[in-house]
């Protein structure tokens, strides 16, 4: 190794510097051989787009809870032991509380950046859960979901119910009113699940609600169990990542078989790593001046008292909506046990929805029959009826994530809570169907203007006076490098139904020709190149 | 460098097929394959950026990366000197808020900075053309695949896994049911009882008095004046080592309203005590404190998931998601006026369970 150093050596004087890395590369690859690894992933080619971002956010505010939560954990105390308050803040002194509670009081009135570490964590929290949302909203109207990213769909939505197991489980710990009634809530539901809800609820609690164990239960969740398992996965999250290469979106030179973007090293890593800091920068920024989650206001959990307008944090909204939607008197006796539908039927719906939500990808495959890789990230319009599919969802979370608000909602614009919650309740089943037809529509219209200006090109603003006496306005071209981005994408039609090899139609495909008429029966074909020729020289 | 697209692949639009896939490629589907597709232009020239043509610019943007990087010592150093001036003063809640907001301030400027600079860096100074790389489809090759199968069939054959089915069979049963003590080491999660008798049961019993929440002092019946809600505990409570858990099922709701505008049931006329009336205050939806009394409509509104139950009618539900009324607590007074439980809860209070009726 040395000898075929010398030669360079004697070309260009290294700096000390130089000899200390080349030394120090050469130490650290005979024991790993690292360095084939970064011949591998070193300049692998990342596109550029805004919407890229999204996910980076919720890995980046991850990365920031892990760092806050850890100092946090080095001050809680996750116990329900009963102690006398005697801390800074003056209201509470003397009041009976858990160490949960005085502990987290003590963190964030006695110890200097206590509040700002906490204030940060839940920040953080709640940015990584909505980054998670719109992460998933983009692969989703996009279609990066389509082979051969499936599983990583998968992965990414089951990281998106362990953000949201982390959020709750974090938000019941400090033990103050909101969150005790938090999990009252919670108690009250187990109950409610047929035959083995009780027994669920009485081994959770370690006995009858509240208990003396649930808080450190939780914090094992919370900081153990819960962040083991999603830093693994969000560890194959990134694997599949590399292995299946990032999406990129239609543009002059890019095709399904290249990603065109930026390499890893230099590029890319400082766009993202200087990204990193500046989410982290902003989560500061935030903690420092707007003040989150004032349990010294709430006060330590008492069963009995509870503050109007409650709100739980924003992603379990969507739970708490569906719970307050449910129409009086659902509840049936069947003999002598009690069945509560009021409870049952909010928790079937939520699983039927994320269920729904995993497993899109896997029927959009079925429709379209289509067994392809796909790397090009589609145009929301582009595929009309799975943009008008996830409006209709997106407006179904919405409305049960506003209900959560009812009361709110109420008194904020001087409204009856009846009329809210009952205005909600018709909203939940027309609004998604508004959304869906009124997206597909708006879908189809962008998709013709583009075909127009594809074709035709665009208004110039000029206007010319003919010679007859007519005004026109001159239409320009687009260059070629637009007309393109307007041009290329994925088209289908629907399914032909046809017998097959035995003479046969199967009810599959029946139904498969029936869900793909539903999707494609409404197309805007993309312009080829026989119409552009044809509109030119028709002009 | 940018590399000049290849013109035979060009054609190639959204939704093509990767070239790597064995003997046979995989179906379209119901995608429509045009003949006359538009072809691709292939990339855009480069425009170049007034770093790449005037080096006066590109050191101008060398200092100013460099300007942001000096900001972020500058806010470290800011924030372990907020540290240090402002203390947290025992007592004194806006040292508080200044620790938090100037140590926060520092470290968001010293984060925010090298993230700003970075970026720019890379934006106006690194090599700004776009760069290829060819796909490969994610299926391993034919011949990959092959090895893999032969390393299986290999492994089968070796270890006689396929044919030695008595092996194999028993090897799955155990497996399956080794998990099952893990299961098992649950059960010790709560206590041996059975919690059914636990939750139809609370701490009232007959002749408890009815007592102020949170101080414990007993309530006389000419103290409620008409109108008034009193929150209750029983008496007692505080002093138990469990008293939180009582409390959530125990907590009651005092109220005094004209006798004749309570509409009572038979079999009850002697639960109320000349118009108080006292109601379990945990909703029977999911068990949130009901604890909004509204005195002219005599409602009670449960802030949680707005259940609204009606105290002229024994707590009936009027609205939202709750079934059940609000268990009533028979009460009376005692010798020296004080009001008292005639006996416990006659049916068990909070959310409702399956076992509820047994």
């Amino acid at each position: 190794m040395t000898t075929t150093q010398e030669p360079q050596t004697a070309a260009v004087e290294p700096t000390r510097g130089t000899r200390f890395t080349g030394w120090a590369a050469n130490y650290i690859d005979e024991r790993t051989s690292i360095s084939g690894l970064v011949k591998e992933v070193g300049r692998k080619i990342f596109p550029d787009h805004w919407s890229f971002m999204l996910g980076e956010v919720a890995l980046y505010s991850f990365i920031v809870i892990l760092l806050s939560g850890t100092f946090l954990t080095f001050f809680f105390q996750a116990s329900m032991v009963p102690v006398i308050y005697d801390g800074s803040w003056v209201p509470l002194k003397g009041i009976e509380m858990s160490a949960a509670m005085d502990s987290t009081l003590n963190l964030s009135f006695d110890i200097r950046g206590g509040l700002l570490m906490r204030q940060v964590h839940h920040w953080a929290a709640l940015l990584f859960v909505a980054s998670i949302g719109l992460h998933m909203l983009r692969v989703f109207f996009t279609g990066a979901f389509r082979k051969p990213r499936e599983i990583n769909w998968i992965i990414g939505f089951v990281l998106f119910i362990l953000a949201m197991l982390e959020g709750f489980t974090g938000y019941s710990l400090p033990d103050d009113l909101l969150s005790g009634n938090g999990l009252r809530i919670i108690d009250g539901m187990v109950k409610g699940v047929p035959i083995v809800g009780t027994w669920i609820s009485y081994l959770v609690f370690g006995g009858e609600f509240p208990g003396t164990d649930i808080v450190g239960r939780l914090y094992t969740v919370h900081i153990l169990l819960a962040p083991a398992i999603l830093v693994a996965l969000l560890g194959v999250h990134m694997l599949l990542l590399i292995v299946n290469k990032h999406t990129q979106f239609a543009g002059p030179g890019r095709t399904n078989d290249n990603v065109v973007g930026v390499p890893i090293m230099p590029v890319f890593a400082a766009k993202a790593g200087g990204f990193f800091f500046i989410i982290f920068g902003v989560i500061v920024l935030i903690a420092s001046f707007f003040q989150i989650n004032p349990i010294w206001v709430y006060g330590p959990y008492d069963p009995s008292p509870v503050s109007a307008g409650t709100q739980p944090d924003w992603y379990i909204g969507f739970a708490d909506g569906a719970l307050r939607l449910v129409p009086p008197g659902w509840e049936v006796e069947l003999g002598v046990f009690t069945l509560s539908l009021n409870i049952m039927v909010p928790l079937l719906i939520l699983p039927i929805f994320l269920a729904l939500v995993a497993f899109y990808p896997f029927f959009e495959a079925w429709v379209t029959g289509d067994k392809r890789e796909h790397h090009i990230a589609d145009r929301p319009r582009n595929a009309p009826t799975r943009t008008a599919i996830g409006a209709a969802g997106v407006t179904f979370y919405a409305v049960l994530w506003a209900a959560a608000s009812s009361d709110l909602i109420a008194t904020h614009f001087k409204l009856t809570i009846e009329g809210v919650i009952n205005a909600c309740q018709v909203l939940l089943i027309i609004g998604p169907i508004i959304a869906y037809f009124v997206t597909k529509r708006i879908c189809l219209a962008l998709q013709k203007k583009d075909r127009e200006i594809a074709l035709h090109g665009y208004e110039s603003g000029r206007i010319v006076r003919l010679p007859g006496g007519e005004y026109i306005e001159v239409h320009e071209q687009l260059d070629e490098y637009e007309r393109w981005k307007l041009v290329s994408y994925s088209d289908y039609k629907p399914l032909m139904l046809r017998p097959d090899a035995k003479g046969r139609i199967t009810f599959g495909q029946r139904l498969r020709a029936v869900a793909s008429g539903w999707f494609f029966e409404d197309r805007i074909e993309p312009v080829t190149s026989t119409e552009i020729e044809r509109s030119h020289s028709d002009h | 460098m940018a590399q000049d697209h290849d013109g035979a692949t060009g054609g190639d639009a959204a939704g093509s097929t990767v070239e790597k896939y064995g003997a046979n490629p995989p179906s379209a589907g119901t995608a429509v394959v045009v003949a006359d597709r538009i072809p691709n232009p292939g990339f855009e020239p480069y425009r170049p950026r007034v770093t790449d043509l005037d080096e006066a610019k590109e050191r101008q943007q060398e200092r100013r990366v460099a300007g942001f990087f000096i900001l972020s010592i500058v806010g470290t150093v800011a924030a372990i000197v907020a540290y240090i001036i402002f203390p947290i003063v025992p007592g004194d809640l806006n040292s508080v808020r200044f620790n938090n907001l100037f140590l926060g301030i520092g470290i968001t400027l010293a984060l925010l900075s090298v993230g700003i600079g970075a970026i720019h860096w890379s934006k106006s100074l690194m090599d700004g053309h776009d760069m290829v790389e060819q796909r490969h489809g994610t299926r391993g090759s034919d011949e990959t695949r092959a090895k893999a199968v032969e390393v299986f069939t290999l492994g089968n054959k070796e270890s006689g896994f396929g044919r030695r089915t008595l092996i194999r069979r028993t090897l799955i049963g155990a497996l399956v049911v080794t998990p099952l003590p893990a299961i098992v080491l649950f059960r010790d999660l709560a206590p041996a009882e059975d919690p059914v008798p636990l939750l139809q049961h609370t701490l009232w019993k007959k002749g408890t008095r009815l007592t102020r929440d949170p101080s414990g002092t007993p309530i006389r019946a000419s103290e409620v004046t008409l109108g008034s809600a009193f929150h209750v505990i029983p008496e007692g409570l505080n002093e138990l080592e469990d008293k939180l858990e009582q409390k959530a099922k125990a907590a009651v709701l005092l109220m005094r309203l004209k006798p004749e505008d309570l509409q009572v049931s038979p079999g009850r006329e002697d639960w109320n005590y000349a118009g108080i009336v006292a109601y379990s205050k945990i909703c029977t939806h999911v068990g949130c404190p009901v604890a909004l009394y509204e005195q002219q409509t005599h409602h009670l509104l449960c802030p949680c998931h707005q259940s609204q139950f009606d105290i002229t009618r024994e707590a009936k539900v009027i609205f939202g998601p709750a079934k059940r009324p609000l268990p009533q607590l028979p009460i009376t007074v005692d010798a020296e006026g004080y009001l008292v439980a005639r006996s416990d809860f006659t049916e068990p209070v909070g959310p409702s369970f399956w076992e509820r009726n047994t």
